[in-house]
């Protein structure tokens, strides 16, 4: 009655030989292939890397001014503009100017590089079933998955810096945007849908001419998830070379420095108040045609 | 040009194995029957009509019966099951992709019960969709979109948003947009019926004006018994998937071809549809001095007023040529007033 009391498990030389498998043969993947899917991320490197430095290199009179300018073009609010001011000079005088200029390039390129690859994926999502069955259990993986389980391949692959961090952003931030995108064009009405086809508009047209901008506002709050997910992430990429506000924080926690952990956090948390009302505010914009 | 859309045994099931469920069908399982033994659902069951150009043509039924399938098999929104669709000589269904994008975008147009606007666009770029999607310059779409938002009476509201506007209006912007493309064919599905009553009697009125002039091809799908007789030419009256009668409105009052179209007229007020040329008896020679003479397109409630201003109980009727054609008695006018008497069978 053994096999009742204890779990008929596999007998621990066969589980050491399949773990030495999987793992050796992921290192001897890495060790032949790592450099070259290095030199394929190499241009998002330079990207990144041009970002952060056009960041630290601008004067922060300009920045300030420029952050501003974007906030009120993209709400129109004074309430949002005089916040963004006053945060960012708090930011600056507690002497955390270079990091917040660090994350908010990796936020940002990370961003970018989500919509890029999200919203087309969204598409083929909304356009079939079969990739809809396909991508869904993938973004749950994704979203689910404790992040430091997908750094340690990524880290062999690609080793600490600022490329490794990026992706692991990019995982952990993606999946809101595509789902939004997918549901946002399913949910665009038939009726209106069917309407543009009568009038021989062809897959393309009904695309870019009636799906897309009505599932605009959807999509654009899933970049707003999007970028929330991305800052959540910074203090987990800050463990693998990422620079920014996350790596202060990681000291702090290893240290026990509650101002210094303070500090950084609450900057990250103004950081994630300042994109999330922009970019609400942009969505809302995005439906000026509901209101009359 | 007696049958410009022709439509020949017509069949749509919608479910699984539609091939099985139509050999069934043809031998005759009812819509019930199909339900239960193959869970499809019959959607249109041996249609066979022709629709003449440069008219008004009502397809009539209740909600069910099948009409807004029917219509969305002439621009092949819905692909049919089995049958053969031709118009104007081209047969629809043997279209490719691409032919049948260029036939939807020149041939036909539609205007749909809920407006069906596009939310984000504007009035002017909702009504010049149709040509945008062919590629049109700007300028003729600007102008066109202009031409026809001051037909449908909405000049100045180009710049709005659909919703800024009542449902009458976004129904003139429908109508409008459909027309812009110079479609021959315009298919109308219950285009009125979201309306209140003012409104639409409004748009049935806008309609028949624009049709004496533009003389389209339209398929207009009604539930309602006024609008269909207000603005058909001819009528088909579906049922469950299948042409009940296919008439002009005038004999479907007189000669319902069975209890469910019956059943459909039986609320009418026929003195005020039913013509006098339909229950007139056919005679050339005048007898009588002092007889009033009607107008042969005059409904009878307009000829009892006739016939009691005289101290005769006929009248003459004329046709549009002043020429007299025949007569009509006290008693047929009482025979077409009352309504038919009912069978108390009910229909199956």
């Amino acid at each position: 009655m053994e096999w009742l009391t204890k779990f008929p498990e596999m007998d621990r030389n066969g589980l050491r030989e399949f773990k030495k498998t999987v793992d050796n043969t992921f290192t001897s993947f890495s060790r032949n292939y790592g450099e070259g899917i290095e030199s394929f991320f190499d241009p998002l490197l330079s990207f990144l890397v041009g970002f952060e430095k056009l960041f630290l290199n601008t004067p922060w009179p300009i920045t300030i001014f420029t952050i501003l300018s974007i906030c009120w073009l993209a709400s129109r609010s004074i309430l949002i503009v005089s916040g963004t001011l006053l945060s960012f000079l708090l930011i600056g005088y507690f002497g955390m100017w270079e990091d917040t200029m660090s994350t908010l390039a990796i936020i940002l390129v990370a961003t970018l590089l989500c919509i890029c690859i999200g919203i087309p994926i969204g598409i083929a999502m909304a356009r079939s079933n079969k990739v809809q069955t396909l991508i869904l259990p993938i973004l749950d993986i994704m979203q689910t998955i404790p992040s430091f389980v997908y750094l340690i391949p990524v880290v062999m692959l690609l080793g600490i810096g600022k490329v490794p961090g990026l992706i692991a952003v990019c995982i952990y931030a993606i999946p809101p945007i595509v789902r939004l995108t997918n549901l946002g064009i399913r949910l665009v009405d038939k009726d209106i849908l069917e309407a543009a086809e009568s009038f021989g508009a062809n897959y393309w047209q009904k695309l870019f001419g009636v799906q897309i901008p009505l599932a605009l506002p959807t999509i654009f709050a899933g970049v707003n998830q999007t970028i929330m997910m991305a800052l959540a992430m910074v203090v987990i990429a800050s463990m693998i070379g990422v620079q920014g506000l996350g790596l202060p924080v990681l000291r702090a926690i290893s240290n026990q420095y509650l101002a210094l952990g303070l500090m950084n956090g609450l900057a990250i948390v103004v950081l994630a108040i300042i994109f999330d009302r922009v970019t609400q505010k942009i969505g809302k914009r995005m439906q000026k045609y509901k209101s009359d | 040009m007696n049958n410009y859309i022709k439509i020949k045994s017509l069949y749509k099931i919608f479910g699984n194995n539609t091939t099985e469920a139509l050999n069934l069908v043809k031998e005759g399982m009812s819509k019930e029957e199909l339900l239960e033994k193959t869970n499809c659902v019959l959607g249109l069951n041996d249609i066979n009509l022709d629709i003449p150009k440069g008219k008004i043509h009502v397809i009539m039924g209740l909600s069910g019966s099948g009409k807004s399938t029917l219509i969305r098999h002439l621009n092949r929104l819905i692909e049919p099951t089995f049958g053969e669709i031709t118009i104007d000589g081209v047969n629809v269904l043997k279209l490719n992709n691409k032919e049948l994008l260029e036939y939807r975008q020149k041939n036909m147009s539609m205007v749909f019960q809920k407006f069906a606007l596009f939310p984000h666009k504007t009035i002017q770029e909702n009504i010049s969709y149709g040509l945008i999607v062919q590629n049109i310059s700007e300028e003729i779409c600007k102008e066109k979109s202009q031409f026809w938002l001051k037909r449908v009476g909405l000049e100045g509201y180009e710049k709005y948003y659909p919703n800024q506007l009542s449902g009458g209006m976004q129904q003139r912007v429908g109508l409008a947009r459909a027309l812009a493309t110079d479609a021959e064919i315009l298919l109308m599905d219950e285009a009125f019926s979201a309306l209140d009553p003012l409104i639409r009697a409004e748009m049935q009125d806008v309609l028949i004006d624009l049709q004496l002039e533009l003389k389209k091809t339209i398929v207009f799908i009604t539930h309602d018994l006024d609008e269909a007789l207000k603005i058909g030419e001819r009528i088909s009256i579906l049922r469950d998937g299948s042409v009940v009668q296919d008439d002009n409105p005038q004999k479907i009052i007189l000669n319902p071809s069975d209890k469910y179209v019956s059943d459909f007229i039986k609320d009418i007020n026929r003195s005020r549809v039913i013509k006098a040329k339909s229950i007139m008896i056919k005679s050339i020679s005048i007898k009588k001095e002092n007889v009033p003479i009607i107008d042969s397109e005059m409904v009878l409630e307009e000829v009892l007023q006739e016939i009691s201003k005289t101290k005769y109980y006929f009248v003459y009727v004329k046709n549009n040529k002043n020429k007299i054609i025949g007569k009509i008695t006290l008693k047929q006018l009482l025979n077409g007033i009352q309504r038919p008497r009912q069978e108390n069978k009910k229909y199956a």
